[in-house]
């Protein structure tokens, strides 16, 4: 069943729908949500939508419990190839909790609000931006950690990255479901504007394996993997120093010792190398720049340092 | 007056991005005033460079008072402003939301630490601001309740009226917000146009600052008198938003007294030109804010009125 969660009248013959598909089998009271497409460059989330509902369908007696998909938060910014909400300059991962009184967007972002409250669970689907490559991995913020860190890990992510909280973050959807008692796991993976079927394929499989725990599921579920957990870890972040064309050296994904080298920045009208980029320590390279120009200062890769080095 | 590069970057395909500051008197650091932060604000670029103007010629006639420096920074943005675009041009960030900055971290976070160690330290801090809906300000000034606010200050710019805003979880990262917090009074000057230049209000905001600086003593100038500034907080402000979609056809202007009942603007249909809806305002007061663009949506604050 389709449903509608907001609307608001555009100024030329249109309204701005966002819509979800229930997908509900048995007697079960559980609820599964799962969000995706709040920037609008973000596609990951699109196939693992499909994945997910068209599974379901196939094999809806296996189902108990209700399925949220709300593949689209952000309609008009994946339809126009934008970040942020076209039109606004905003992005909308900070408009929440949003307000009954207030803008458009913040009566939609409180609409979604509304809807997705009750849910046992929610996953928050997100893919980077088109400028880094992320391994598949939930992004947790300190206060949240304990609640969240064991649904994280049937996930079957490669990485749960617990952070420090900052206040701007105070404004996103997941901080605000978190705050009332939705369970909301972040999810970044892949890269903007593609599509990584091997990623979703693995979410996917982490996804049914959730469901299965929280008895929603009565299908089979492959062994998910164990995920590293960065608490008590350390991340090194390696940003260019120069300008100009940045050309990894290293497969994504892999491990690296401090001082290798993982790229190079290069001038294509000099023809030098203005920057030899080295790993700023030992570990897991599990973010890595996919858009090739750089500025001073550009993110080129993050590295998750082992337990015992960052101690 | 001395002319400095307060910042560079280097870019791989462009000439090198130099945020210029203009420094005139000498001593301790009185007053700092910002302009574009963002590629639109060309408003705000145009005030900073009418206060250039004018303090070259106090300086010249030697009625910037001893001991006080000021440092003028008309446009941290311009490799936005050349192409057209709000915000950073390569990853779409917002200088705006970067502040105090990190001089390792990303680009715009380099831009905004490299700006802000040289913004750091004066006594008064004035942000040219804009706001990110199509739109016209009575010109006014606004400071962010930080705890460390001493509001009555912003009746120095003789403005008719001065806001005090509450802050918001995403202005922490606002210059506004960490001037303060590093303890530079910090202002807000809105006047009323962002990618247009409006002379009236431009000369407003130039006057205004002057009659600051000459309340704070920075100055010595016979400037234009203000007002009885009234001072105000956000909930003193009503806010209209529209009910339709459509296009707007406005009824009044900024600055405008108007009555309880009275239509503010008519929402047509596009296409037909039947009238889906007017607007009125339920309270009586100044308008203080009008959306100017003709295509309108639902639920868009359109007018502000204070009551």
């Amino acid at each position: 069943m389709i449903e509608t969660v907001a609307s608001a009248a555009l100024a030329v013959n249109e309204n701005l729908i966002i819509r979800k598909r229930r997908i509900r089998h048995g007697d079960s009271p559980m609820r599964l949500s799962f969000v995706t497409g709040t920037h609008g460059d973000e596609l990951e989330g699109q196939f693992l939508a499909y994945l997910l509902g068209s599974f379901l369908d196939a094999h809806i007696e296996q189902l108990d419990g209700t399925v949220d998909i709300y593949p689209a938060l952000n309609p008009m910014g994946i339809d126009s190839i934008t970040r942020g909400i076209p039109m606004f300059d905003l992005d909308m991962n900070r408009i929440f909790p949003g307000t009954k009184k207030g803008t458009m967007m913040e009566v939609v972002c409180s609409s979604i609000i509304d809807d997705l409250l009750g849910s046992d669970v929610c996953i928050d689907v997100h893919s980077s931006n088109i400028f880094l490559q992320e391994i598949p991995q939930i992004r947790i913020s300190v206060p949240t950690a304990e609640m969240l860190v064991p649904y994280a890990k049937m996930m079957n992510v490669d990485l749960i990255w617990v952070h420090e909280s900052a206040t701007v973050l105070e404004s996103t959807l997941a901080h605000t479901l978190n705050m009332h008692g939705t369970k909301t796991l972040v999810v970044e993976m892949g890269v903007g504007m593609r599509i990584t079927k091997e990623y979703c394929y693995q979410l996917f499989e982490g996804i049914l394996n959730l469901m299965k725990q929280l008895e929603m599921w009565h299908g089979e579920v492959s062994l998910v993997r164990e995920p590293i957990v960065s608490i008590n870890r350390q991340v090194g972040f390696v940003n260019s120093d120069a300008a100009g064309i940045f050309v990894p050296c290293v497969p994504f994904g892999s491990t690296v010792k401090k001082s290798d080298h993982i790229g190079d920045v290069l001038d294509p009208l000099s023809s030098k190398v203005v920057e030899t980029v080295q790993a700023v320590c030992d570990g897991l390279l599990f973010t890595l720049r996919e858009y090739p120009v750089v500025y001073g200062g550009s993110l080129l890769a993050r590295i998750l340092m082992p337990e015992e080095e960052s101690a | 007056m001395k002319k400095t590069t307060l910042f560079s970057l280097k870019s791989p395909y462009r000439e090198q991005l130099d945020i210029i500051g203009y420094h005139f008197g000498y001593g301790k650091k009185a007053l700092a005033i910002v302009g574009a932060l963002r590629g639109n604000e060309v408003q705000q670029m145009y005030v900073c460079s009418r206060m250039v103007q004018t303090l070259k010629q106090l300086e010249a006639s030697g009625n910037i008072s001893e001991d006080h420096e000021i440092l003028v920074v008309p446009c941290a943005n311009y490799y936005s402003m050349n192409i057209g675009k709000r915000f950073w041009a390569m990853d779409n960030t917002d200088i705006n939301r970067m502040f105090p900055g990190y001089e390792l971290g990303e680009t715009t976070q380099r831009i905004a630490d490299g700006l802000f160690k040289k913004l750091q330290n004066y006594e008064y801090g004035i942000q040219l601001a804009s706001f990110y809906q199509p739109g016209s300000f009575l010109p006014h000034v606004r400071m962010m309740d930080t705890g460390f606010t001493d509001t009555e200050l912003m009746k120095q710019f003789g403005f008719q009226f001065a806001i005090v805003r509450k802050p918001r979880p995403y202005d922490t990262t606002t210059l506004n917000y960490n001037w303060q917090i590093w303890e530079t009074k910090a202002f807000s000057v809105y006047t009323n146009a962002t990618d247009t230049i409006d002379e009236d209000s431009a000369e407003e905001a130039v006057h205004a600052i002057l009659r600051f600086m000459l309340s704070e003593g920075m100055i010595d100038l016979r400037v234009r008198p203000g007002y009885m500034t009234e001072l105000l907080r956000e909930s003193q402000v009503k806010q209209i938003h529209s009910e339709y979609g459509g296009v707007l056809v406005s009824c009044v202007k900024v600055g405008e007294h108007v009555e309880a009942g009275t239509v503010l603007g008519r929402i047509l249909h596009p296409f037909d030109g039947e009238l889906l809806g007017e607007i009125r305002t339920q309270v009586s007061g100044t308008v203080y804010f009008v959306y100017h663009s003709p295509l309108i949506n639902e639920k868009t604050v359109c007018y502000k009125i204070i009551k």
